[in-house]
């Protein structure tokens, strides 16, 4: 079904922990409706993966399966290692290591920019109020927006909410982040500041995948990129020869749909 | 105003003596029945214990309802023990008389009852809003059993079963305080309104709420109490104080179960030849004391959504 399977995924590496996320013929139905079809795939340690697609296609259930937002009816997914099941201590040490960004931010609107991003320290990792401070404050830095701490997300703009997001997604230290359209719901002049952002934290190992239709970004940073339709992996390629050189007729049609407007 | 105030006589041993004195209200009445309206017929020697636990009530609401008190935390902790505290005092044992529960009344039992009820069903209320979204069947089924069978019965008829029909269903010999049993139903009553409201507020919150929570390893009641109840208690705020409000005014309807509340009190003050054909004064009177705890919770209800006012709409 892949097309062309790059040098990283056809390594056959006997353990499963090199691997951040691994998904093994996995299936997912809402109700009668096929929403992911027999998805296999890799993520190795530290990648950046773009996720991309027509509306509908499944990447955000693709994504949302891996910290189990949804859960996935047939089929294996293992992040960092672990074996996502009904056990519910798994999944909680599983979304400890996954952080998230959404594309609608989902802050607090009752707390600071700071306590939003103090919270899971605190009460999931149990961190000292003054540590947690520390390291919030530390992330909020490097997002740029360490003078708002004190504000209520409803006081801030919309590139600004989706930066303290990225703050308090990195305020858990995860091992893996999980983008969900991040830039979707933002006005054209800030998706830039989000993306800018994006892109350092790219530099700084984390595994990184990314629901987004910003090719510049897939371009810039993935390692791979993915093109989803109708719950099917399409398409994986690098991003040159997924944008230069598509196999698959679908692939070009959604290209050409995206860069020709 | 002529007849309240300025026509109106403020002493006098009954009625004939007020109007002999001037044509307008005769507050008499209510001087001389004061001590009545307030204690009911708690003992007179045994009346510093409802002061001290009204004296109690104050320092101990301070604190829960302004967040500027000082010593604020430590005052939370101590509140605690206020519900216990004030039981003792009022219904007596362990070093103290014994005060039977019949001989509560006047204000002193509306601010019983309504304290009571406004205390518990908060707390219960929530857990059985929450109960009504639980995913566990069995949670969720009592929920919704109990919340529309208590909404589905009159108060009243809740407060029969509580003075007459319990007496039927527990073993013979067993004998269960008739204001704890109006306590309990007031309770119940109030929290399946409660619940209600508040789960209107939980619908209000957006479904990315919890999935942030849950993205981040929240468990079920971590995200409840940190995330998704500030906010929705926050949206409820209106509905919860209406409840309260009503819950307040409703303390009167014991009444019919032989407590003697405010009304009950003036009624039998109606019922003294010195002061019958008054009850414009005696029920003014009850009226205005509603109405100043009323419009008290409105008020703080008012302040409180300002206070909590995060959204900024731009």
């Amino acid at each position: 079904m892949t097309q062309k399977p790059e040098s990283a995924n056809e390594k056959t590496k006997s353990d499963a922990g090199n691997y951040a996320v691994t998904m093994r013929d996995v299936h997912k139905w809402y109700g009668k409706f096929h929403v992911l079809k027999n998805i296999n795939l890799n993520v190795e340690v530290g990648e950046k993966i773009v996720i991309c697609g027509p509306s509908g296609s499944g990447k955000s259930t693709l994504i949302r399966c891996i910290n189990r937002l949804e859960e996935h009816q047939q089929g294996e997914i293992t992040v960092e290692g672990i074996e996502l099941s009904h056990d519910i201590k798994n999944i909680e040490i599983i979304r400890r290591e996954v952080g998230m960004v959404f594309q609608h931010f989902n802050l607090f609107p009752h707390l600071t920019v700071l306590e939003n991003c103090t919270l899971a320290p605190i009460w999931v990792r149990k961190m000292p109020l003054a540590e947690a401070n520390a390291i919030a404050m530390q992330y909020l830095e490097r997002v740029k927006i360490p003078e708002q701490a004190d504000k209520y997300p409803g006081q801030l703009s919309g590139g600004q909410q989706q930066r303290v997001a990225i703050a308090r997604s990195l305020c858990m230290k995860p091992r893996i982040l999980l983008f969900d359209e991040p830039t979707s719901a933002l006005d054209p002049e800030m998706i830039k500041e989000v993306l800018d952002v994006m892109i350092q934290l790219a530099s700084e190992g984390i595994t990184m995948i990314c629901v987004t239709h910003e090719m510049g970004f897939a371009r810039t940073v993935g390692d791979r990129v993915i093109f989803m339709d109708n719950g099917e992996i399409i398409e994986e390629n690098n991003p040159d020869d997924f944008f230069l050189n598509p196999q698959h007729e679908r692939t070009k049609l959604f290209l050409s749909q995206i860069l020709n407007h | 105003m002529d007849w309240l105030f300025l026509d109106a006589a403020f002493t006098g041993g009954s009625r004939d003596e007020c109007s002999a004195k001037a044509g307008g209200a005769c507050w008499a009445v209510i001087g001389e029945r004061l001590n009545l309206f307030t204690y009911g017929f708690y003992p007179v020697a045994e009346r510093w214990r409802v002061n001290l636990s009204l004296v109690l009530l104050i320092f101990t609401l301070f604190p829960i309802l302004f967040e500027k008190a000082p010593y604020r935390k430590y005052a939370l902790h101590i509140a605690v023990a206020f519900p216990f505290v004030t039981a003792w005092l009022l219904v007596g044992g362990l070093g103290l008389t014994p005060v039977e529960t019949d001989q509560f009344g006047g204000f002193m039992l509306t601010l019983v009852i309504g304290i009571t009820g406004i205390g518990f069903s908060l707390p219960i209320g929530i857990l059985l809003a929450l109960g009504r979204q639980s995913k566990l069947p069995a949670i969720q089924i009592f929920s919704i059993g109990f919340i529309e069978f208590i909404r589905g019965v009159p108060l009243i008829t809740l407060l029969f079963v509580a003075s007459t029909m319990l007496n039927y269903f527990l073993p013979p010999g067993v004998t269960f305080d008739l204001l704890l049993r109006v306590l309990i139903m007031v309770t119940l009553f109030a929290s399946a309104y409660m619940a209600e409201v508040i789960r209107g507020g939980l619908q209000a919150i957006p479904k990315g709420q919890f999935e942030a929570a849950d993205s981040m390893g929240l468990r079920y009641w971590s995200a409840m109490r940190l995330i998704v109840l500030p906010q929705a208690m926050k949206i409820s705020i209106p509905g919860i104080v209406n409840t309260f409000i009503g819950l307040y005014k409703d303390t009167t309807l014991v009444i019919i179960i032989g407590l003697l509340d405010p009304l009950g009190i003036g009624r039998a003050s109606l019922a003294d030849t010195r002061w019958t054909g008054l009850s414009t004064e005696v029920y003014l009177f009850v009226a205005i004391f509603f109405f100043i705890s009323c419009f008290g919770m409105a008020r703080y209800s008012q302040h409180l959504e300002n206070k909590l006012e995060t959204d900024h709409k731009r």
